[in-house]
């Protein structure tokens, strides 16, 4: 009888979170409508950022901004870790080819 | 003979209730309902909570930035490897996931699989920075609220992934199932340290225990797949690295029970 309380008992925590108390607009961003309702019903209501980017679509464009930064910070240091495959054999293939007579030239079809 | 056909079928009741109850468990989080996130905003902690958290946070920090130190100059490609995962933490940590079990967006940490890559201590640090650079430009947590956002993602987060990790291989688990633990325990944990730390800040004069169960309980519908989902990733990345480069990976992650 032990397996089904255990179960029971997820079932009522899992359907108790469903029914959440706090109600935010669908496909808001939860880390700022409700942890701030919450906080507000404790009489703490959340401020504005020191830098208050949150302002028509100036955060549309620090995001982006982000995403450049972070998208370039991250490829850079991927391609310094992880060198392209592909193009090291090209290359070494190339090498190979222009010591062998009759080797396909740079930029034909190669093998 | 009687006793034998009562007790075949309690056995009968017993899996029908067994099979209904975890039907109902999973498909349960699929009824759409708003949930909780982590970053928490500017202003919301009160200023005594707010530097208790801060000053709690600072060791770990300058234990993550000694260790940059000494790694950086054992191991050439280190700094990359840093610059690399502290990118993908400040990525993945400010990007809205929907999550369509709750209707809403949340966002995973991406601190399991940076505990795994560059250990514990390191992941404080660029959790910190990702964090500061959040709440300075992008409306996203807050200076005030910090501390108690690099405690729960950074400090929490990577040393409940790392611990998973390591515990799991230590007990011989294949490495994606560590992986996969290290991803979902590190996501989890920093939820459960977000709840607590609100909780603790905000009971007022009601009880402790009923409000960090009402935010962990809140957190459910959109932690469990998100959860899931970086555990997914955490084993997409390890298994990447394996294949490319595999001296980038700890022993464990090769097989080895270090």
């Amino acid at each position: 009888m032990k397996r089904p309380l255990w179960l029971a008992a997820l079932v009522l925590i899992l359907l108790l979170a469903s029914r959440a108390p706090v109600q935010a607009s669908p496909w808001a961003g939860v880390d700022e409508t409700v942890i701030e309702k919450v906080a507000e019903a404790a009489g703490r209501p959340a401020r504005d950022s020191l830098i208050n980017t949150d302002q028509g679509d100036i955060l549309l464009f620090v995001f982006l901004l982000a995403g450049i930064a972070g998208g370039f910070a991250a490829g850079y240091h991927f391609r310094a870790l992880f060198p392209p495959r592909g193009r090291n054999e090209w290359r070494g293939k190339i090498r190979r080819g222009s010591a062998m007579q009759g080797a396909a030239p740079l930029g034909g079809k190669g093998e | 003979m009687e006793n034998n056909k009562s007790e075949r079928f309690r056995r009968s009741v017993r899996q029908r209730q067994g099979a209904v109850a975890l039907l109902a468990a999973l498909l349960a989080p699929a009824w759409p309902a708003p949930a909780f996130a982590m970053h928490i905003s500017e202003g919301i902690l009160p200023l005594p909570w707010a530097l208790l958290w801060g000053a709690a946070a600072i060791p770990f920090i300058a234990w993550g930035l000694r260790d940059l130190r000494s790694r950086s100059e054992e191991t050439p490609w280190f700094k990359p490897l840093v610059g690399l995962v502290g990118a993908a933490v400040f990525l993945i940590s400010c990007m809205p996931i929907p999550v369509p079990t709750a209707g809403t967006c949340s966002h995973p940490a991406g601190t399991g699989l940076a505990a795994i890559l560059i250990g514990p201590g390191l992941t404080v640090v660029v959790a910190s920075i990702a964090l500061t650079l959040q709440a300075l430009f992008l409306a996203h947590g807050g200076l005030t609220t910090l501390g108690a956002n690099i405690l729960a993602m950074g400090v929490v987060g990577a040393y409940t992934g790392y611990g998973a990790w390591r515990i799991a291989r230590r007990v011989g688990l294949p490495w994606p199932v560590a992986a996969f633990l290290a991803g979902l325990l590190s996501d989890w944990a920093t939820y459960a340290m977000t709840s607590f730390e609100l909780a603790t800040a905000l009971q007022g004069s009601g009880s402790f225990t009923a409000m960090f169960s009402m935010l962990l309980i809140a957190f459910v519908p959109t932690q469990i797949p998100l959860g899931i989902l970086e555990g997914f990733l955490c084993v997409g990345a390890i298994k990447f690295i394996r294949g490319r480069r595999p001296e980038l990976l700890p022993a464990a992650a090769m097989g080895g029970a270090s």
